[in-house]
């Protein structure tokens, strides 16, 4: 078998589509085991992989506009794998994958100092405070595929590495048995819970480094700038930091994607990527 | 004795040696990492053989087509599924709940009695054998009595076999009380029958339709068959085609529309008239159309003309004159305009003035029955069931008049009318009624004014509900025959809500009943045969499963095989045969439409309620028979729900003039009720309306979704619309005092 050219997935979400319903955040609990509790009104405690963000234009009615800004983790590639949470992780419970370009997060060596979630620009990082229960009955619904998480530790989203899992072991398997010529997962084989729900199709997953993926297409990443996307319509998440994060938005309005990262007042118009 | 510092120093010395010894520190720092990783109580998943087990979701009346991942017997997740020509796919967020219900502590896990006063909680366990009894039992009194009206049945839903069979058993038993609740998908139906003069459904072309007018249609909020919406909505987006929102406050569909169009709520039918003003005007509209199909085309011409200019309209409705022509030239110049209607969720029915105005739009640019417009879907038949046998007390029964004044003048054409019908009950109009069933509905939350359906129960003193749910209704009933849940039964779910063919969804069972629950459809023939001849011989079936497999012979395989039946070649009828009107033509002036726009009145003294309380919906909160999953609540934005206080939103500018921040507690009276609130300032509202969210504030259910919040439905009482005597209120004059 050859080796096979490093991954690295990411995802484009049109903000022009996405109309804030929520659905992308429910799919990803319901994959991923993620608890609730009876009052989930506080959000710095409330474990939301993916979480939506209300943006407004700050402008008074009639002129008023919001948008709305699905956050799951960014996966940052920093620097050849030096994401921002990787890189203080003293218990290497967080590491940068190379094959995939996925952020892992392994529960079993987290002790929960939460150095992470401090170094997180995006907030994207959640600690147990208490340990997960479900109503008597309702663990019927949990996914064997995902660990239950225990108090004490921090998580994430994982972009479903263990939906990569499954497609993968199928793909080894039926290689293995000459029903297919090569272990390369097609576009549609490995996707993730809240791309797969999305009503409005506003989510698109696969690998940025596959031209023939929609998301290269879509975000035209320029790989001598770290990047950063070719498409005047796409940006990410706080660009300047240098995160190099692989989650790109979409938009036809200024003033959203000038909201992708903290601008001065007078720091004239939105430059081109 | 003393103690000097060699003691004293010895003392501590020799107990921190000893504590050092002894199992106490060890056993802290232990306890300490197992608090910071006690793994052993969390719950592993058993793993198992994945499968997927195909079905449709019922939870609301899209008619979704579900997967449901499944290991070894359990459910662990429900997805879209591909293909479907509803959803292909997609899933909206209550669907993806749906495992929540199923597995969720509100379920009622066998028949249930009452054992306290009503409302109190205490219930007793019974058998089915017993519970269905007792319910025959009653029915063979009210009958022995002669007085079959006495019974009536409250159904959420009027489409289907399950329906059928209980419309089938009313007729069998003599009573006409059979009421089921309403929504727009009403008023359509009545615009198409007035209009057109067909029995339909409204089906909505969205595939083909490059321009959506929508006069507060939430079509990214619920609105319609939400997940078909969506997936509409991005088509139009990809294809260059345009949304317009019209509607006074900035919903997730105004905020997603290529133009967001504020307008005095109420006043929607007006602007119709102004948009047709502009288009016949500038001949606009589609002559062939009007020419040879439009019944007193010329009325109607000259009423827009009139009374609707441009600067008229733009005095009512509150809207730019220039707004209101550019409109309606970019309407009447697309290919294929749609305008819509029937406000937020769909849930209200609403103003039938507004509808015909929308529909006659629609018309005017040869919408009807046309690529990219609007439909009119037959109704499935009546499954060619023979007519139950009626004996004589049956016959007397059915002659008596039905409580809610449905199909009688003025209100000839409306199939059932809920919120006259509590409202008759309560107020002891016409004859008193001995029992009530509920089928798949919880009228105690939903309806507004649940005071009033409150007070109705209290005076029939048996009340049945088939609730899966401890909801608010059946914590009123008396006695409890749970229904299965969705995931562990078989149903039809016929014409799902704007699909624009004839088609029917299969629900089958994924996952073996967890509860000692029963189909309604099984209890209701069980019911039938413990009530005897006649009505046990109109239910000749062995079970619910033979007669839904009976009721669809020739769609059968389909439903079984692929899920679904669509009939694929339906093509809606060309113009010549489309209208079976007394003129055969489309009539642009149905009765109800003469005396032009009528304002879509609210209750309330504008003196003493300055300001206009209006709910709406969004797609996180379930306002319907269904309470929110956890899953759900937990979405709610805190701008929203803050701890179990409800947050309405208020524009700065009207919060300013009354004293209000960001987060201040007050007092929200209506003419209906009031209640305790805290204000959230959005920009995105027009000054003077108060917005709540609808679907919050349950009594019943778990810790999870109980006592959060209020009731909107609390606050504003129904208006009855003049021409279908359906709920037409949009909302309701309001105060915010300081709390």
């Amino acid at each position: 078998m050859k080796q096979e050219r490093p991954k690295k997935f990411g995802m484009v979400i049109d903000l022009d589509k996405c109309t804030g319903c929520g659905a992308c955040l429910v799919a990803c609990m319901s994959e991923n085991n993620v608890p609730f509790k009876p009052d989930e009104s506080d959000k710095l405690t409330s474990i939301t992989w993916m979480r939506v963000y209300q943006l407004n234009n700050g402008k008074p009615y009639p002129e008023t506009d919001i948008c709305y800004l699905p956050r799951p983790c960014q996966h940052c590639e920093g620097d050849h794998g030096h994401s921002p949470c990787v890189s203080v992780c003293p218990a290497t419970a967080t590491d940068y994958g190379m094959e995939t370009g996925i952020v892992s997060q392994i529960y079993t060596r987290c002790f929960g100092c939460r150095y992470c979630m401090a170094a997180c620009p995006y907030h994207a990082r959640y600690f147990n405070w208490w340990d997960p229960v479900w109503p008597d009955g309702m663990e019927k619904y949990l996914n064997p595929s995902v660990s239950v998480r225990m108090r004490g530790v921090v998580e994430k989203c994982s972009f479903c590495y263990h939906r990569y899992q499954t497609a993968k072991d199928k793909a080894i398997y039926q290689f293995a048995e000459g029903e297919r010529d090569s272990t390369d997962l097609e576009e549609d084989e490995y996707q993730t819970a809240c791309t797969q729900a999305c009503p409005a199709g506003a989510i698109i997953f696969g690998d940025l480094n596959n031209p023939s993926h929609r998301v290269h297409q879509i975000a035209q990443p320029d790989e001598k700038h770290a990047g950063r996307p070719k498409n005047p319509k796409a940006f990410r998440l706080l660009e300047r930091l240098g995160t190099n994060p692989k989650v790109y938005y979409l938009s036809s309005r200024d003033w959203v994607r000038r909201a992708g990262d903290n601008y001065l007042e007078g720091e004239g118009k939105l430059k081109r990527h | 004795m003393k103690v000097g510092r060699r003691s004293f120093l010895s003392f501590i010395i020799g107990g921190a040696a000893g504590t050092a010894l002894s199992p106490l520190p060890w056993k802290l720092t232990d306890d300490l990492s197992i608090w910071t990783q006690m793994w052993p109580w969390t719950p592993v998943p058993k793993d198992g053989a994945v499968s997927y087990a195909g079905s449709t979701c019922t939870l609301c009346p899209a008619g979704c087509g579900i997967n449901v991942r499944m290991v070894d017997r359990r459910a662990v997740k429900i997805e879209g599924m591909e293909g479907h020509p509803i959803n292909d796919g997609g899933i909206c967020i209550l669907g993806l709940s749906g495992l929540q219900l199923l597995y969720g502590p509100t379920r009622v896990k066998s028949p249930m009695k009452r054992a306290g006063n009503r409302g109190s909680g205490r219930w007793v366990s019974i058998s089915w054998e017993e519970a269905l009894e007792e319910v025959a039992g009653k029915l063979t009194e009210i009958r022995a009595q002669g007085r079959p009206e006495a019974l009536a049945v409250f159904s959420g839903k009027r489409r289907g076999t399950v329906p059928a069979l209980l419309s089938r058993f009313m007729t069998a038993f003599g009573s006409p009380n059979f009421v089921t609740a309403a929504s727009t998908q009403d008023s359509y139906e009545l615009a198409l029958h007035r209009m057109q003069g067909v029995q339909a459904a409204a089906g909505l072309d969205l595939a083909n339709t490059d321009f959506l007018l929508s006069f507060g249609s939430g079509i990214l909020d619920g609105w319609g068959s939400p997940v078909r919406m969506f997936k509409a909505h991005s088509a139009l987006k990809d294809g260059g085609g345009k949304l317009v929102q019209i509607e006074p406050r900035l919903s997730n569909t105004a905020a997603k529309a290529d133009q967001w169009i504020s307008i005095q709520p109420g006043t929607e039918a007006a602007l119709a008239f102004g948009l047709a003003h502009v288009i016949i005007l500038e001949k606009r509209y589609r002559t062939q159309f009007v020419s040879e199909y439009g019944g007193e085309f010329e009325e109607f011409r000259q009423m827009v003309m009139a009374d609707y200019t441009p600067d008229k309209v733009a005095k009512i409705t509150g809207i730019d004159p220039k707004t209101i022509v550019t409109l309606a030239r970019e309407f009447s110049r697309s290919s294929a305009p749609l305008a819509v209607c029937g406000k937020g969720g769909g849930d209200t029915p609403g103003s039938m003035n507004e509808f015909f105005a929308v529909h006659a739009l629609n018309a005017l640019v040869g919408g009807i029955n046309r690529p990219g417009g609007i439909w009119a879907v037959p109704e499935p038949g009546d499954f060619g069931w023979p007519d139950p046998e009626m004996d004589e007390t049956a016959a007397r029964g059915m002659q008596q008049d039905r409580l809610d004044g449905a199909g009688a003048p003025p209100y000839v054409a409306t199939a059932a009318l809920p919120n006259r019908f509590f409202e008759a009950v309560a107020g002891g109009k016409g004859y008193p009624l001995d029992a009530l069933f509920v089928v798949e509905s919880n009228p105690c939350f939903t309806e507004p004014d649940p005071e009033t359906v409150k007070a109705a129960f209290s005076k029939i003193p048996f009340v049945v509900s088939f609730s899966s749910f401890m909801d608010e209704t059946a914590q009123n009933a008396d006695l409890i025959l749970p229904n299965h849940v969705y995931l562990e039964r078989y149903e039809d779910v016929p014409n799902p809500a704007g699909f624009n063919r004839p088609f029917v969804g299969l629900v089958q069972p994924v996952v073996d009943p967890q509860f000692n629950t029963r189909n309604v459809g099984d209890a209701v023939i069980a019911l039938a045969q413990g009530v005897g001849d006649p009505v046990a011989s109109a239910f000749g079936w062995d079970g619910y499963e033979a007669c839904l497999e009976e009721a669809y012979p020739d769609q059968w395989d389909s439903l079984t095989s692929e899920g679904y039946w669509m009939a694929e070649d339906f093509d809606p009828a060309p113009w010549p045969e489309a209208f079976e009107t007394a003129s055969g033509k489309f009539e642009f002036v149905p009765e109800g439409l003469q005396r032009g726009y009528v304002p879509a009145e609210i209750a309330g003294e504008k003196g003493g309620f300055p300001l206009v309380l209006t709910p709406y919906d969004t797609m996180r909160i379930s306002s319907g028979y269904v309470g929110n999953p956890p899953f759900m609540t937990k979405t709610v934005p805190a701008e929203v729900l803050k701890g179990k206080e409800l947050l309405v939103e208020l524009n700065p500018q009207t919060a300013d003039q009354l004293g209000f921040s960001e987060g201040g507690r007050a007092v929200l009276t209506t003419p209906t009720g009031a209640a305790n609130v805290r204000v959230h300032l959005y920009d995105g509202i027009m000054p003077g309306l108060v917005a709540m969210a609808r679907g919050l504030g349950h009594t019943a259910y778990d810790k999870y979704l109980a006592d959060k919040g209020t009731n909107v439905n609390r606050l504003i009482g129904p208006t009855a619309d003049p021409v279908s005597g359906l709920n037409a209120a949009w909302g309701i004059r309001a105060k915010l005092t300081r709390a």
